[in-house]
C-alpha cells in the first residue's frame, strides 16, 4: 500500500477470479495491481478478459486470503484417503440389480 | 457549463457554397453524401481518438492502465472503420484525407497532454458519445444503427472508466486536483462543438438518420456536473467555444497527427500492406 | 530467450540448507511435480526464478516501445489494431509474469527498481531500432519466433505460477509470429521498395534473434542445474539450430535471403550449419551497449516517473475514502 500521498509506489495486489460461462464456478486466473476494488474489477476486466474469457469476475486483495499451510499437507488431507467408503464405487452390488 | 453554440454564420455559408471536391467517392445523391458526410464525422472523431490513445502505448503510469487505453483505442479504432465503411473504402477515408476534409471534432484531435487532461478529454468525450450512439442505434439508415448498437456498449465502458479516474484525479492529492481542473480547462471550449446542429445534420435529423445532440444537451450537463461534484471539482468557467472541425476547420495538432498516421500509405501510393 | 541468463559469471549461491529439504524437493522436481509459493524450496532456486521471470517480464515491457514505434504509423486500419492488439498482449504478459515472481516474495515494484537502475536484464534483441515498417514484420516472425521456441516448454516447468503464466503467454502468443510473417508476405511480394525494405529487416534482425538464446552451451555454467530444476527444458544451442532449421525456408518461401555465406543444409547432421556469431556484440548489448538501449531505459523510466502522482492520487483517493467508511 503507498503512503497515500507521497512516493509513486506501485498499488497493492488482487486476485482475480472470472467465470467463464454461467453455471460454472469463478476460477482463480492470476493478479492484477490495483488502488481499489473498483479499479481491480476494472483491471482484471482489461486483462484477463480480453479473448471473451468470461461472464464475471471477483477480486479479493492478496492479503485477505488465507492458505494452509504445505506442511500440514499431509495431516490435513492424507486421512481422507483411508476413507473409502465415501465413494460409490466402494459397493459391491450386482450387476442384475438396475438404477442403483 | 457552456452555453450551446454561436453558429458563425459566415463561416458556415462559405462552407455551403464552397465545391464539393474533397469527398472521396462522392455520392450523387444528395442525401447519400449528407449520409456520408455524417458517417465521417463519426468515423472521424472515433479514429482520431483512437490514434491519440494509442500513443500511450507503453508509457502509461503503470501496466495496468497501459491495458485498460489500449481497449479504449481499440474499440475506437473499430468504430472509425465500421463507420468509414459506409461512406466507402475505410482505408483510403483514412490514410488518403488531408486536414480539410476531416470532419471529427476539436475535442479528440487535442494531444494526450498530461494523463489528467487525457482523461478528461475521455470523460468529456465519451459521454456525449455514448448519448449519442444510444439514439444512433435507433437511426433510420441500417448500417449505421447497426455500427452504434455495437459500440453503445463500448462506449458506455469508457465514460465509465474515464468517470472513475476524474472522480480519483480530482478528489485525490493537491497535485492531481490540480492537474484534472487543468485538463478540464484545456478542454471545456470544445465541448459546445459536440451539440452543434449545421445544415447537413439538421436534414439528417429530420429523416431520422441523424441523433439530435440538443436533445440531451440537459442529459449531457447533468452527467457531467455529477461526476465533478464527486469528484470535489468545480465546473470550468464558460469560454468562447472554438467550432469548425465538422467543415474541415481543425487545430495545428490535427496536421501533425496526419503526417505521422498516414506517412507510409503516402509515401508509398501503389503499395498494398 | 527473453529468459536465457545473459551474463557468464553467475556466482553460484551457497546457503547452507537442510539436506533432507533439499533431497525431497529435488525428488519432487524430478517427479515433474509442480512447486508452488508456500512450498519449501532451495535459496538458490527461489533466486533463479526471481531473476528468470522478472527478466522475463522485463523483456515483455522493454519489448513494448521498439514495435509501440509503428502503431501510430501503421499503414491500415487493420494493421494498426492488430499491432496494438499485439503490444497490449505484451503488456499483460509482463503483468502476468511479474505477479508470478512477486508470489516468491519479491515485489513488482522492486523489480521495476532493478530494471530502471539497470541492475536487472532484459533480451538484448530489444536495444536495436525498428528503422522501417518491415521491422514489425520480422520482429513477429523471427523475434516471436524464437520467443515461442523457448515458451512451449516452459508451460511444463517446475514452478507452478511460471508454469500457468506461461500457458496464459502462449495461448495468447499464436497470432504473433503470423501476423508478423503474413506482414512479410505483403511485402515480400509487394513494389520494389517494399522488398528492400523486406530484405533489410532480415538483414539487420537475423543475427540479434539469433543471440536471443543466449551465450553456447560451452559458455553457460548454470543450464546443467536449470534443467534439472525444469526452469529451463532445452539447452540454449539445441533451441538456436531448432530456431535456424525452421526458418531457412520461410525465408525461402518469401524469396529472402539470410544474410549468412555459411548457411548449408549438413545431410550428416540432419540440421543446417551456420555462420559464427559476434559473441563481442552480444555481450556488449548486454551490458547496456546496444544502439538505442539508452532510449528504452529513458522511455521506461519516464513512464514510471511521470505516472507517480497518478499512482500516489488513486492511493490518496482510497484512503480518504476508507477513512470516511471508518468514520
Amino acid at each position: 500500500m503507498s503512503d497515500g500521498g507521497q512516493g509513486g509506489h506501485d498499488w497493492p495486489l488482487w486476485e482475480v477470479f472470472v467465470r467463464a460461462k454461467g453455471g460454472l464456478n469463478h476460477r482463480h486466473v492470476g493478479s492484477v495491481h490495483a488502488p481499489d476494488a473498483e479499479l481491480a474489477i476494472r483491471h482484471a476486466r482489461d486483462t484477463y478478459t480480453r479473448r471473451l474469457e468470461g461472464v464475471s469476475l471477483w477480486v479479493v486483495p492478496s492479503s485477505a486470503i488465507t492458505a494452509s499451510d504445505p506442511e500440514a499437507a499431509g495431516e490435513l488431507f492424507e486421512p481422507a484417503e483411508s476413507k473409502v467408503y465415501r465413494h460409490p464405487t466402494f459397493y459391491d452390488i450386482p450387476d442384475v440389480v438396475k438404477h442403483i | 457549463m457552456p452555453s450551446l453554440p454561436t453558429i458563425e454564420k459566415d463561416v458556415e455559408r462559405h462552407a455551403r457554397n464552397a465545391p464539393d471536391g474533397g469527398a472521396f467517392d462522392a455520392p450523387a445523391d444528395v442525401h447519400e453524401a449528407a449520409i456520408a458526410d455524417y458517417v465521417q464525422r463519426l468515423g472521424d472523431d472515433s479514429l482520431i481518438l483512437g490514434q491519440r490513445l494509442s500513443e500511450w502505448c507503453g508509457h502509461a503510469p503503470v501496466l495496468e492502465v497501459d491495458l485498460s487505453l489500449a481497449n479504449i483505442a481499440l474499440d475506437l479504432i473499430g468504430q472509425a472503420t465500421n463507420f468509414l465503411s459506409i461512406a466507402g473504402d475505410a482505408d483510403r477515408l483514412a490514410f488518403h484525407r488531408d486536414v480539410l476534409d476531416w470532419k471529427n471534432c476539436w475535442l479528440v484531435e487535442q494531444p494526450n497532454g498530461d494523463f489528467a487532461r487525457t482523461m478528461a478529454r475521455q470523460f468529456l468525450f465519451s459521454t456525449w458519445q455514448h448519448m449519442l450512439l444510444q439514439r444512433l442505434a435507433e437511426s433510420t439508415h441500417e448500417g449505421i444503427a447497426a455500427v452504434a448498437a455495437k459500440a453503445v456498449k463500448e462506449v458506455a465502458y469508457h465514460r465509465e472508466l474515464a468517470a472513475d479516474w476524474v472522480v480519483r484525479l480530482g478528489d485525490g492529492t493537491d497535485e492531481s486536483a490540480r492537474r484534472m481542473a487543468d485538463g478540464l480547462e484545456w478542454c471545456w471550449r470544445f465541448v459546445p462543438e459536440l451539440f452543434e446542429v449545421d445544415e447537413t445534420l439538421a436534414g439528417l435529423i429530420e429523416r431520422g438518420v441523424a441523433a439530435d445532440p440538443r436533445d440531451f444537451a440537459d442529459d449531457y450537463r447533468a452527467a457531467i456536473a455529477a461526476t465533478l461534484a464527486e469528484a470535489n471539482l468545480g465546473q470550468p468557467a464558460d469560454q468562447r467555444p472554438i467550432l469548425g472541425g465538422r467543415r474541415g476547420h481543425h487545430s495545428e495538432h490535427l496536421g501533425h497527427l496526419l503526417a505521422i498516421m498516414q506517412y507510409l500509405p503516402r509515401t508509398y501510393p501503389q503499395a498494398t500492406w | 530467450m527473453y529468459t536465457t541468463e545473459m551474463s557468464k559469471t553467475v556466482k553460484p549461491i551457497e546457503v547452507a540448507e537442510d539436506p533432507a529439504l533439499v533431497e525431497a524437493f529435488e525428488a519432487r522436481v524430478a517427479a515433474d511435480e509442480f512447486i508452488e509459493p508456500k512450498d519449501w524450496m532451495p535459496d538458490a532456486y527461489r533466486k533463479t526464478l526471481v531473476r528468470q521471470i522478472s527478466q522475463h517480464a522485463h523483456s515483455e515491457i522493454v519489448g513494448m516501445l521498439p514495435e509501440g514505434n509503428w502503431i501510430t504509423r501503421a499503414p491500415s486500419l487493420r494493421r494498426k489494431a492488430i499491432l496494438l492488439a499485439k503490444v497490449q498482449d505484451e503488456a499483460g504478459h509482463g503483468l502476468y509474469l511479474y505477479c508470478a515472481a512477486e508470489t516468491l516474495g519479491t515485489s513488482r515494484e522492486q523489480m521495476i527498481d532493478a530494471l530502471h537502475s539497470g541492475k536487472a536484464k532484459y533480451s538484448t534483441i530489444f536495444n536495436y531500432p525498428t528503422l522501417t515498417w518491415a521491422d514489425i514484420g520480422a520482429i513477429g516472425w523471427l523475434v516471436d519466433g524464437a520467443a515461442i521456441m523457448n515458451q512451449v516448454p516452459l508451460q511444463r516447468t517446475s514452478y507452478g505460477p511460471y508454469a500457468r503464466a506461461m500457458v496464459r503467454v502462449c495461448k495468447e502468443e499464436s497470432f504473433h509470429q503470423r501476423q508478423g510473417y503474413e506482414i512479410m508476405i505483403a511485402l515480400a511480394n509487394g513494389t520494389p521498395e517494399q522488398r528492400r525494405m523486406a530484405q533489410d529487416a532480415l538483414n539487420r534482425w537475423w543475427w540479434p534473434s539469433l543471440m536471443m538464446f543466449g551465450p553456447p552451451d560451452d559458455n553457460s555454467p548454470n543450464t546443467e542445474r536449470s534443467m534439472r530444476w525444469r526452469i529451463k527444458r532445452e539447452t540454449n544451442d539445441e533451441l538456436r539450430q531448432k530456431f535456424v532449421d525452421i526458418t531457412k525456408p520461410q525465408a525461402d518461401y518469401l524469396g529472402l535471403t539470410i544474410p549468412d555465406a555459411a548457411l548449408a543444409w549438413n545431410e550428416e547432421k540432419g540440421g543446417h550449419d551456420y555462420g559464427e556469431i559476434d559473441w563481442e556484440e552480444f555481450y556488449a548489448v548486454v551490458r547496456g551497449e546496444g544502439p538505442v538501449a539508452r532510449e528504452r531505459m529513458e522511455a521506461r523510466r519516464k513512464a514510471w516517473d511521470d505516472g507517480a502522482w497518478v499512482r500516489d492520487a488513486a492511493a490518496a483517493h482510497e484512503a480518504k475514502r476508507q477513512a470516511k467508511a471508518a468514520a
